[in-house]
């Protein structure tokens, strides 16, 4: 019997497969940084419908939303950082196209999926207490403490409920067949906590290097997930494009501003997705080199 | 002197928000209150702690929107949620719209379901504002900025906050706002939003014309004080050579 643990390694297509209709989905990164933007791809030209998506959300918001995927969206802010307001996902907003919003302080997301991560119902916090947040997500409860502060109060916190999730998508620079994965840049965000709040988790990363190869010449700090949190891996290069993957690459800003331009015109929106999310994610790739070798000429 | 700009006016009035904040991480949103609080760091307040607005303490005091040159910490988003429960934190945020009573709105203009204008999100507004020092900064003074009644609640202000209960109100603490008009507070009678001074060259009417709510004026308005010979030195030829400052609060009588 061999001693080593399975290979998990699946292709992009594989692991859209398993995904259902209605699931709940956590998306990894940061807004406009770090995205499993190859896997979000995949979902967009998928049969995929009816998703309830987690997410500290950038354009991965924008073009499920555009995709008419979402029927709940669970965010803190929408931003692609350089371009402000994503375009995406401010449409759907204004036309009202996503039936269920549920828009949260960035920190009661982390404080759901530690929840979510440790299997209890919710935490207690101080945000959200005094803002519209509670107003507008009327399923928000209280809880009392059950001790007294210094004056004597029972203070009333909020109750966030646990982030639980069917599936996580997260992105990372290096990870081994089995599933252990490690990020290089400034910032782990939040990709252990979304892994640790889902049934299911599945990586696409940068590279796939053997299990000695992940430390290498890295500290083991930096590995932030560990196999029995992961169930599927995919090397998929390039695969957060076009938000940034530090120290491998950069945010595409170019092609940001392209998109968010486009976004804005539907005309234009048709010929952006003619052009780059008619076909896989191989075919993406080849398009995005084209347009930057047109932006050279 | 007479060449000071407006928005070196704002970033010593800035500074001065910081000034006494003691060894806290300083946390500004926005090119003039990044320049503030590196101004707070390299004057009146050596011991803030800063950082590159990503991942990384900065151990020296680098040009706005340069690389960190020393790193005296990391302070990833997770540790950033951490701070702001830890309160030993002061954030400067942009505000789209700021009441009356002290409320910040960055979430969306007009109603929740089907807003007008969907902006950013509420961000960290709801957090900050319950539990660590925040101040806002409004580049461009206006009745469409500062409204009688904001259309979201991001941001929390002290009537708010001791309506929520004292959980909310432990440790909010509305400290300053700063507008290219003026400085104010949320000292006003039953927690109202109060004019503390005008800058050179502005008038109270000026201030109140612009401003979508009876504003608490008491006695005579101080005029916000020029920055030193020292700060402007600092500011022009350390922080911000590239003059990205006025980009942001444009010179008084500059073509628009």
């Amino acid at each position: 019997m061999s001693s080593k643990p399975r290979d998990k390694r699946m292709t992009i297509d594989e692991i859209v497969a398993t995904l259902e209709d209605g699931m709940t989905i956590g998306i990894g990164g940061w807004g406009p940084r770090r995205k499993p933007m190859a896997l979000v791809r995949a979902i967009l030209r998928s049969d995929l419908k009816d998703l309830t998506i987690v997410s500290w959300g950038g354009a991965d918001v924008g073009l499920l939303a555009e995709a008419g995927k979402i029927k709940k969206l669970v965010y803190a802010f929408v931003t692609m950082d350089t371009v402000p307001l994503e375009p995406h996902f401010q449409a759907a907003r204004q036309s009202r196209s996503i039936p269920e919003i549920c828009e949260w302080d960035e920190g009661m997301f982390q404080t759901g999926l530690v929840a979510a991560s440790q299997r209890l119902p919710f935490l207690p916090m101080r945000a959200g207490l005094g803002s519209d947040v509670l107003v507008n997500n009327p399923d928000l409860a209280l809880v009392a403490s059950p001790y007294t502060d210094e004056n004597g109060h029972h203070e009333e916190l909020v109750a966030v409920p646990a982030l639980r999730l069917d599936v996580a998508l997260v992105h990372l620079n290096r990870a081994d067949e089995h599933g252990n994965a490690s990020y290089l840049g400034p910032d782990p965000y939040f990709d252990d906590l979304f892994a640790m709040a889902a049934e299911k988790t599945f990586v696409s990363c940068e590279q796939i290097v053997d299990t000695a190869g992940l430390t290498v010449d890295t500290p083991v700090q930096r590995l932030l997930l560990n196999r029995m949190m992961v169930s599927g891996v995919v090397e998929t290069p390039n695969g957060a494009h076009f938000t940034n993957c530090v120290p491998d690459y950069e945010r595409d800003e170019k092609f940001q501003k392209h998109y968010a331009a486009s976004a804005k015109d539907p005309d234009a929106w048709a010929a952006f997705k003619q052009r780059f999310l008619a076909g896989d994610e191989s075919a993406y790739q080849e398009a995005v080199k084209a347009f930057h070798a047109e932006q050279e000429a | 002197m007479t060449d000071v700009t407006r928005a070196e006016v704002c970033a010593a009035a800035i500074a001065d928000a910081f000034a006494d904040d003691g060894e806290i991480f300083g946390s500004p949103m926005g090119t003039l209150p990044m320049l503030g609080v590196r101004l707070a760091k390299l004057t009146s307040n050596p011991d803030l702690v800063l950082s590159d607005g990503e991942s990384l303490y900065l151990g020296g005091v680098p040009p706005i929107f340069a690389k960190a040159d020393v790193v005296e910490g990391w302070i990833p988003f997770r540790k950033v949620f951490d701070v702001v429960a830890y309160g030993r934190r002061h954030v400067m945020m942009g505000a789209t719209q700021v009441d009356k009573h002290g409320n910040q709105n960055i979430s969306a203009i007009g109603p929740f379901d089907q807003p007008q204008r969907q902006l950013l999100g509420s961000r960290g507004a709801p957090g900050n504002t319950v539990n660590n020092r925040t101040s806002y900064w409004v580049p461009k003074h206006s009745t469409r900025v500062f409204v009688e009644k904001v259309d979201i609640v991001s941001g929390v202000g002290p009537r708010a906050a001791k309506q929520a209960g004292p959980a909310a109100a432990k440790f909010n603490d509305i400290h300053r706002i700063v507008s290219n008009l003026g400085v104010f507070d949320v000292k006003g009678d039953d927690d109202t939003v109060r004019l503390l001074s005008v800058h050179p060259g502005v008038s109270v009417d000026e201030v109140v014309d612009a401003t979508g709510f009876d504003l608490h004026i008491r006695g005579d308005v101080p005029i916000t004080r020029e920055p030193t010979e020292a700060e402007l030195m600092i500011i022009r030829n350390v922080l911000d050579p590239k003059n990205i400052r006025d980009r942001e609060v444009p010179p008084v009588g500059a073509a628009k």
